[in-house]
C-alpha cells in the first residue's frame, strides 16, 4: 500500500508543444553558451571527464570553471534519470510513487522558516454593544526550536491531505550548532511523522550520520534502498547559472549514496532571471537540467525530481513576491517541461505574502495551490502555514491548508459519468416528477453517507459571525492531542548511542522515564 | 416485545427509514422492516396509536432534530425522517380519535402569487407533515383569492406564506389585506418566510410570524399551541 495523491485528468496546460520545443532548445543553448560557472572543482572535472568544454575563469576571486555542457551529455542524462521515483516512510502505507509520465500530485509541507507563530485569542466588546463580545486573534512571533518542528512534524502527522513532511521551521535553539544541526531535524521531523521526510543539509559532514539513523530506523542499508525514509533537497545553483560550491558538493555525494534528492532551483524573476516568462523558465530549465545531468554523471539512476521554485520579485522591495500571478505562471511552466522529460517534478505553490491567517493569506495561496495543482506536479510542496513568503510558519495555517487542499482534492475527483449512472439518474428523475414536491433532496443522503457530497466548511462561525480562525485553533489543539507512533524504544536507544549531537530531550522514552 | 417494537420504530425514524427498501443513515439495513411496516406490525399487536406517535415517532424525531442541530445530521436526514413520519400518520390517521390533539393541527401553504419558487415551501411542507400537522399544500403563484376561499372551506389553524423574492413579497401583504377584507384575518394564524421576507417585514404586514427555516416554523407552532394550552 501506498498514498493515493491526486490523480488530474486532464492537467492544465499553459504552454503549448511548440512553446516547450523552444524553450528547451533555448536552455540547450544556454547550457552551451554562456554555460554553468562552476565554483566546484570535482563537478568541472567530472563535466571535462564527460566531454563538456571545462575553462578555467582566471579572472574571478574564487577558483572557478566555466562548463559548457553539450546537449547529448543532458539528453542521456534525462534518459537515465528513473521516471518513477519512491520515496518511503516510517509506516510504508506513507510510501509515495511519484511517477514522471502521470501527474499524480503529492503534497508536501516546507519550507524552511525563521519564525513561528503562536496565537492566542483575547476578548472585546462591541463598542456599541457591550453585551457581545468578541474573540480577536493575536499573533506572537519567535524564533523557532527543535521542539517546535517535533510539533510541527506531529501536527502535519495528522493533516490528512499532506503527504510528505519538509520541515518548516528553523531549529535555533542555543545548542544547536552546524554540527549537529543535521541529527537533530532529521531525528525531530522522522519521530514525530510516519511520512516521508524531505529536508536540505546544512553540513555535508552530517551526510553519512543522517543516512546511517535512517538505516537503523529501517533496518539496513538494502532495507534503505527499498524504503527510502528520508530525502535531500539540494539547491545546488544560485541563478543565474552559478554551481555553488558546497551544495554542489552535497548533490554529489547524495547522488554517490543513491538516494532520493530534489534539485531544487529558485530564480527571481526580474532579478537574478529575467522577468519575462519564457526567459526565466529557459533558465530555470537549464538549471536544473545541468544538476540532473551531474547526478546522472555521478551515479546513473540516481532518483531526482525536477525542482522549479521560481518566484517573481516584488518591485517595491525586490523579495519574493510568491503570491504574484506570475510566479505561478512560472510555476505551471515548468511543470510542463518536466513532463516533457517524463521527469517526477517537484514544484511550489501557496507560498503568500501576506504576514498572518488571513483572507490575504488565504486568496494568496490558493490561487496558487489551485492552479498549479491543476497542472499536475507530482510532489507539490505547497507551504503548508508558510506566511511572509518563506519567513514565517503558523501551525494554524497549516491546519485551513490542510482543509483547502482537502477541497482541492475533493474537486478533482473523476466525473462519475457512465451509462449505468446515467440510467440512475434517469430513473431518478422519473420518481421525483411523480411527487407532489418534485424534489430531488432524498436521493441526496446515499451520496452523502458513502463520500460522494462534500461536508461544509468546517471553520464556518454562525450567523454573521467570522469564525474562521478561532475553530481552526480549536482543531489545531485537537490534533496535537492526537498521538503519534515514535520511533521505538529500543531503536531510539541504538539511534542515542550510534548517531553523535542528538540532544537528549528529544529522546521521548527518556523523558517520561524523567517524569 | 411491544416496547421492542417501540424502540425499533424509534430507530427507524431515526434512520429516516421510510420503507424496508430504505437503507437508512448506516446503510446497512435494507430488507429489514421500516417506519411504515413497523407501524403496521404494531397496530396489529394493538399498541395504542398514541404511543405509536408518542413514544414511537414523535421522540425518534427528537432525536433526528438534536442530531441536526449538532450538525451530524444534514436536511436530506431530517427531511427523510420527516417523509418516514408523515407516511406513518396517514396509515394512524383512520385509528385516532376526532378529538386527537394530533388530528386537530390543520396547516394550508402556499407561495404567493407571482412568485414561482417552492423549494422552501416543499421542504417546509414535508417537515410539518412529519411534525404530525395536516398539510394542505396550495402549490404556486397562488392569488389572495383562491387563499381566501381555502381559509373559508378548509378552515386551517394556520397558513404558511412564502416568496422569494422582494418583488412578490407584496402579495403577502395584499394576501393579509384580503383575509381582513373577508372577515377571515382571526380566524388563521398567518406564518411568513423566503429568502426576501424578515422579522420586521412580518411586523410590517401584521402577519403573526416570520420564520426563517421549517425547523423554525416547527418551533413557532409549538410556542403557538402552548399559548393556546
Amino acid at each position: 500500500m501506498a498514498r493515493e495523491g491526486i490523480l488530474v485528468h486532464s492537467p492544465y496546460e499553459r504552454i503549448t508543444e511548440e512553446q516547450i520545443k523552444q524553450i528547451h532548445h533555448a536552455s540547450m543553448q544556454v547550457l552551451n553558451d554562456p554555460g554553468i560557472i562552476s565554483f566546484n572543482c570535482e563537478a568541472a572535472e567530472i563535466f571535462r571527464a564527460n566531454g563538456a568544454e571545462v575553462t578555467p575563469i582566471t579572472s574571478a576571486d574564487n577558483p572557478c570553471w566555466l562548463v559548457r555542457i553539450p546537449e547529448k551529455l543532458v539528453l542521456q542524462a534525462i534518459s537515465s534519470a528513473p521516471k518513477i521515483v519512491k520515496l518511503g516512510a516510517r509506516n510504508k502505507d506513507n510510501s509515495l510513487f511519484l511517477n514522471g509520465e502521470e501527474p499524480r500530485v503529492f503534497f508536501a509541507s516546507g519550507s524552511e522558516t525563521n519564525i513561528w507563530l503562536d496565537v492566542d485569542f483575547q476578548t472585546y466588546v462591541k463598542k456599541y454593544n457591550p453585551g457581545i463580545e468578541i474573540l480577536v486573534p493575536e499573533f506572537h512571533p519567535r524564533r523557532g526550536t527543535v521542539l517546535d518542528l517535533c510539533q510541527a512534524a506531529h501536527l502535519c502527522e495528522h493533516l490528512e491531505s499532506l503527504d510528505a513532511f519538509i520541515r518548516p521551521v528553523n531549529i535555533q535553539d542555543e545548542d544547536i550548532t552546524e554540527d549537529n544541526k543535521d541529527v537533530n531535524k532529521f531525528f525531530a521531523s522522522l519521530n514525530n511523522t510516519t511520512k516521508h521526510v524531505m529536508a536540505g543539509l546544512t553540513s555535508l559532514e552530517q551526510l553519512d550520520n543522517v543516512i546511517n539513523m535512517a538505516k537503523l530506523i529501517v533496518g539496513g542499508e538494502e532495507e534503505l534502498k527499498e524504503n527510502p525514509i528520508i530525502s535531500f533537497i539540494t539547491c545546488l545553483v544560485k541563478s543565474p547559472l552559478q554551481f555553488i560550491d558546497d551544495s554542489t558538493q552535497t548533490l554529489i555525494e547524495i547522488s554517490r549514496r543513491g538516494l532520493p534528492v530534489a534539485i531544487a532551483i529558485s530564480p527571481q524573476g526580474g532579478t537574478t532571471a529575467p522577468i519575462k516568462e519564457d526567459g526565466i523558465v529557459a533558465q530555470l530549465n537549464a538549471e536544473v537540467l545541468a544538476g540532473i545531468t551531474l547526478s546522472q554523471l555521478v551515479n546513473k539512476g540516481t532518483p531526482v525530481l525536477y525542482g522549479s521554485v521560481p518566484v517573481r520579485a516584488r518591485l517595491d522591495n525586490l523579495s519574493d513576491s510568491y503570491g504574484a500571478p506570475e510566479s505561478s505562471q512560472y510555476n505551471i511552466d515548468c511543470v510542463q517541461m518536466a513532463r516533457s522529460y517524463n521527469l517526477p517534478c517537484y514544484s511550489t505553490a501557496g507560498v503568500c505574502d501576506a504576514k498572518i491567517p488571513g483572507i490575504q493569506s488565504s486568496v494568496e495561496r490558493l490561487f496558487s495551490d489551485i492552479i498549479v495543482t491543476l497542472s499536475g506536479p507530482q510532489y507539490l510542496h505547497c507551504a503548508y502555514g508558510l506566511l511572509a513568503g518563506n519567513a514565517t510558519f503558523c501551525p494554524l495555517q497549516a491546519v485551513l491548508d490542510d482543509v483547502h487542499f482537502q477541497m482541492i482534492k475533493f474537486f478533482l475527483r473523476p466525473p462519475r459519468i457512465s451509462q449505468a449512472e446515467v440510467d440512475i439518474s434517469l430513473t431518478q428523475l422519473n420518481e421525483v416528477m411523480g411527487t407532489p414536491q418534485k424534489l430531488y433532496i432524498r436521493y441526496i443522503r446515499h451520496m452523502l453517507r458513502s463520500g460522494q457530497v462534500s461536508l461544509p466548511y468546517p471553520f464556518e462561525g454562525e450567523g454573521e459571525t467570522d469564525n474562521v480562525l478561532v475553530l481552526a485553533h480549536a482543531r489545531m489543539k485537537q490534533v496535537i492531542l492526537q498521538p503519534v507512533e515514535h520511533i521505538d524504544s529500543a531503536t531510539t536507544s541504538k539511534i542515542f548511542q550510534e548517531i553523535p549531537g542528538i540532544l537528549p530531550r528529544l529522546d521521548v522514552y527518556e523523558q517520561r522515564r524523567k517524569q | 416485545m411491544k416496547e421492542d417494537m417501540i424502540a425499533l420504530l424509534k430507530e427507524n425514524v431515526i434512520q429516516g427509514r421510510r420503507t424496508k427498501d430504505d437503507e437508512g443513515v448506516d446503510g446497512n439495513m435494507v430488507g429489514t422492516p421500516a417506519v411504515l411496516e413497523l407501524v403496521q406490525l404494531a397496530l396489529e399487536s394493538d399498541i395504542a396509536p398514541e404511543i405509536i406517535i408518542k413514544q414511537g415517532l414523535t421522540a425518534g424525531m427528537q432525536v433526528v432534530g438534536d442530531k441536526f442541530a449538532t450538525k451530524e445530521y444534514f436536511i436530506p436526514d431530517m427531511l427523510a425522517s420527516a417523509e418516514a413520519v408523515s407516511g406513518a400518520m396517514d396509515i394512524l390517521k383512520p385509528y385516532l380519535d376526532e378529538s386527537s390533539t394530533m388530528t386537530n393541527r390543520k396547516f394550508a401553504i402556499a407561495t404567493v402569487k407571482g412568485d414561482i419558487h417552492d423549494i422552501g415551501k416543499n421542504i417546509v411542507a414535508i417537515l410539518l407533515k412529519g411534525a404530525g400537522y395536516e398539510v394542505k399544500d396550495l402549490g404556486i403563484d397562488v392569488s389572495p383569492e383562491k387563499i381566501v376561499a381555502v381559509v373559508r372551506e378548509y378552515k386551517p389553524d394556520f397558513l404558511g406564506l412564502s416568496a422569494l423574492l422582494t418583488t412578490t413579497m407584496v402579495a403577502m401583504g395584499k394576501t393579509i389585506e384580503a383575509l381582513k377584507e373577508n372577515g377571515l384575518r382571526d380566524k388563521v394564524k398567518v406564518l411568513i418566510g423566503g429568502a426576501a421576507v424578515s422579522e420586521e417585514y412580518a411586523q410590517e404586514i401584521e402577519a403573526d410570524a416570520y420564520c426563517a427555516d421549517g425547523f423554525h416554523a416547527i418551533k413557532v407552532l409549538e410556542d403557538f399551541q402552548k399559548v393556546k394550552l
